[in-house]
């Protein structure tokens, strides 16, 4: 292992290996497609379209207005081309940008489910019903442009928290979907940024009062089902002062030929002493063995630590996907607050992942800490991004931020790319980085020990993402773990 | 139990084992020595299945089964351990992980139920007391920033899990000092019984003060070229490797 400082380094692998090639997709879990009746937008992107979205849901005139001009920002923008990523230019005409599953227009209660809509989501190992449900977690399940039901609302609500989709927050909570959307990610803040300003359809809002720490886990399960539609969803939360939330996402679609895009936007905001822990477990579909299909994963998620002594942690374990383009990032710009970044991103096959974080120091006695660990298998390839900022204004702030690469195989690439910026003398920021491979003499010693060598590559693969995993919720942790054992499988023999 | 005839390996096509022949019985200790680039480190890798050696001629009878055909994973089923002369560290995987999960894949091979957590540890505070294991080790990643001592301690401590049939010891004296020789052999000589056997891969006589072997096989150019009682290993002590290789090469027997 090598350790390299403050250097943009590249590793390709050498051709010397005799064990680790690569090999065979493993089947994705997650590729069913569900049967049922959808009311969709026609295709292709206008006024109209936005028209249509707002109208379908009852939207007020402010709403209709902020997408509209989110929507004449937009054609003026450009797509960011500086990703180390490649693909055919996106035909936005060729996308269905709103398609819901035909239900009853108001549920009395979860009971009132479309039987095949709970079905998938049992599929899926998420059960709706709360008296099954692992205790604990409410849920917020969106299929393709809506949110089907939210669990655990009552609970929350006498405890003044709010956790409904973001359709009826527009509804029942304007002013504080008017204060808060677009305050930490603003419309003209990127090209899919704008573009899911304009067209989102739902998502989760989550507000926490003052003093309140939530009980439970909350989460929200993405599943893109309809054909040539793409997911547009906006998450909001809002931790007022000495609050606290976790939070987790989910996310999957069925297997498709074509690529279908998700522009996701997440805005956090954390007040005074707050704290906003956010988890996401990315398992959207990564297209076959030849690269064919996969979700276009262009995602905008970015907190801000407004108050003092705030804190805002994003852990990601990122398997699937086609394509990943996305960056969590903290503005710190309460003073003593502190921003984190946790990543296990795997790619296999043709995948390809840019992601990393920007972590913006403005207020006193900032810190933040970046954990990047990049797994690449097959002839993917994978690179972190990282910006650390620190302003004038950021006194004493301090980062540490350590990326490690993983190489299997002599086909795929691991980069990193960080970029510091520190205009604050009294600032201290250490970067580490490592590149490794899974060594035929780490599989062979495992394999002597009786341990077969699709079991040993989950044993060093679960090693190595230690530190991430193990800022997951309890839940969740041993689930992610088996996904980076799956999305691997086959990847060594 | 163990029985190979005319084994023959060669890795990039160059020979390595040129015709090897042996017997162990349960019970027996049997040291292999010889000179560096004699094949002994080969032979405990062929024996163990590693891949970038091809076996090229012969057998490996062990315990009625052709281990040949069997992947390392159902030889160390079968009740075969080597104790490495480098052991690999995983960063981040605990010992402990490791090691339960080596065991209850080995049950598993056996026909038999995993050890819950609770007989798991049991079994695990036994055998680091044998070892005289620091309990901290357990919890830190496997192998790494262990020291040479710890790492060869743990090599065996592990050998005292897993309860092979025949273990192979290759080198497991190499970069120890003499304490920790002590500790080791007195692991190795604890967990010997009537049932299994050991395999003892050594350069050097003084590890044999310490696991006395029955028979000691000098190996030379691929080929065992002289085998005695542990005498012989006094013998190669006191008059080095190169009367064994002067009388091979004068084409007589030594």
């Amino acid at each position: 292992m090598k350790t390299d400082v403050l250097k943009v380094e590249r590793a390709e692998v050498d051709e010397d290996r005799r064990t680790i090639e690569r090999a065979v997709q493993s089947e994705y879990k997650y590729g069913f497609v569900s049967d049922l009746e959808t009311d969709e937008a026609p295709k292709g992107l206008n006024e109209d379209t936005i028209r249509f979205i707002s109208g379908k849901k009852n939207e007020p005139q402010w709403m209709l207005d902020w997408r509209l001009r989110a929507y004449q920002l937009w054609l003026k923008m450009e797509e960011p081309l500086w990703a180390n990523v490649k693909f055919e230019p996106i035909d936005y005409q060729d996308i269905i940008y709103y398609s819901a599953p035909k239900q009853k227009i108001s549920l009395n209660s979860l009971d009132e489910i479309d039987p095949e809509l709970r079905r998938t989501f049992e599929k899926l190992g998420i059960s709706l019903d709360e008296q099954k449900r692992l205790s604990g977690v409410a849920v917020d399940a969106v299929i393709d442009s809506v949110s089907i039901a939210t669990t655990y609302k009552e609970q929350l609500a006498e405890l003044g928290i709010i956790f409904c989709s973001m359709s009826e927050a527009i509804q029942e909570h304007p002013a504080l979907v008017q204060k808060y959307l677009g305050s930490v990610v603003p419309v003209t803040d990127n090209y899919y940024a704008a573009l899911n300003s304009a067209v989102f359809s739902d998502g989760s809002f989550v507000f926490i009062p003052k003093d309140v720490r939530c009980p439970m886990e909350l989460s929200t399960y993405f599943r893109i089902n309809a054909e040539n539609t793409g997911q547009f969803e906006r998450t909001l939360i809002v931790c007022e002062d000495k609050s606290y939330v976790s939070y987790l996402e989910g996310c999957t679609a069925p297997m498709r030929d074509e690529n279908q895009l998700h522009a996701a936007v997440v805005e956090l905001v954390a007040l005074d002493n707050a704290e906003i822990k956010y988890s996401t477990v990315q398992n959207w579909y990564p297209g076959d063995k030849e690269g064919k299909g996969g979700i276009y994963n262009f995602v905008t998620k970015r907190g801000i630590c407004k108050g003092i002594n705030s804190k805002i942690s994003w852990t990601q374990v990122e398997t699937g996907s086609a394509i990943t383009w996305k960056y969590p990032s903290v503005i710190l710009k309460g003073d003593n607050s502190i921003g984190e970044f946790y990543s296990v991103a795997v790619t296999n096959n043709h995948q390809q992942a840019d992601t990393g974080t920007k972590m913006m120091h403005i207020g006193k006695n900032t810190r933040s800490r970046i954990v990047s660990k990049g797994i690449s298998a097959g002839f993917s390839n994978n690179s972190y991004r990282g910006l650390v900022h620190i302003g004038k204004t950021a006194l004493n702030a301090r980062n540490f931020s350590q990326c490690d690469s993983l190489l299997l195989g002599d086909k795929c690439g691991a980069h990193t790319f960080p970029y510091i910026e520190v205009k604050n003398q009294s600032a201290m920021v250490e970067h580490e980085a490592t590149t490794s491979k899974i060594g035929e003499d780490q599989i062979f010693y495992c394999n002597q020990r009786g341990i077969n060598t699709e079991t040993a590559v989950a044993l060093i693969i679960n090693g190595f993402a230690r530190e991430v995993m193990s800022q997951l919720p309890m839940e969740f942790a041993v689930e992610a773990q088996k996904l980076l054992a799956i999305s691997l499988e086959g990847s060594v023999g | 139990m163990l029985s190979i005839r005319n084994l023959h390996a060669a890795i990039d096509g160059k020979a390595i084992l040129k015709g090897i022949n042996l017997d162990i019985r349960p019970g027996e200790v049997h040291a292999i020595m010889g000179p560096n680039g004699s094949g002994k480190s080969t032979l405990a890798a062929v024996l163990s299945g590693r891949a970038d050696f091809e076996v090229t001629d012969g057998t490996v009878d062990f315990l009625g089964k052709n281990i040949l055909e069997l992947s390392p994973e159902d030889r160390a089923g079968e009740g075969i351990f080597l104790a490495f002369q480098y052991p690999v560290e995983i960063p981040g995987l605990t010992t402990t992980n490791f090691i339960k999960t080596a065991v209850n894949e080995v049950r598993k091979y056996r026909g038999e139920a995993p050890l819950d957590a609770v007989q798991f540890l049991k079994i695990m505070k036994e055998k680091m007391a044998l070892m005289n294991m620091d309990q901290s080790l357990l919890s830190r990643p496997l192998n790494e920033g262990f020291s040479g001592g710890e790492k060869k301690r743990n090599e065996i401590f592990q050998m005292a899990m897993l309860q092979p049939k025949l273990a192979i010891l290759d080198e497991t004296d190499s970069g120890l000092d003499i304490d920790a020789i002590r500790t080791v052999s007195n692991g190795v000589n604890t967990l010997r019984n009537k049932e299994n056997a050991v395999l003892v891969v050594t350069h050097y006589q003084r590890l044999l003060d310490y696991i006395v072997p029955d028979f000691v096989h000098v190996l030379y150019n691929g080929r065992i070229v002289k085998s005695g009682t542990k005498e012989l290993a006094f013998v190669l002590e006191e008059r080095g490797y190169d009367f064994i290789k002067n009388a091979v090469n004068e084409g007589q027997e030594a």
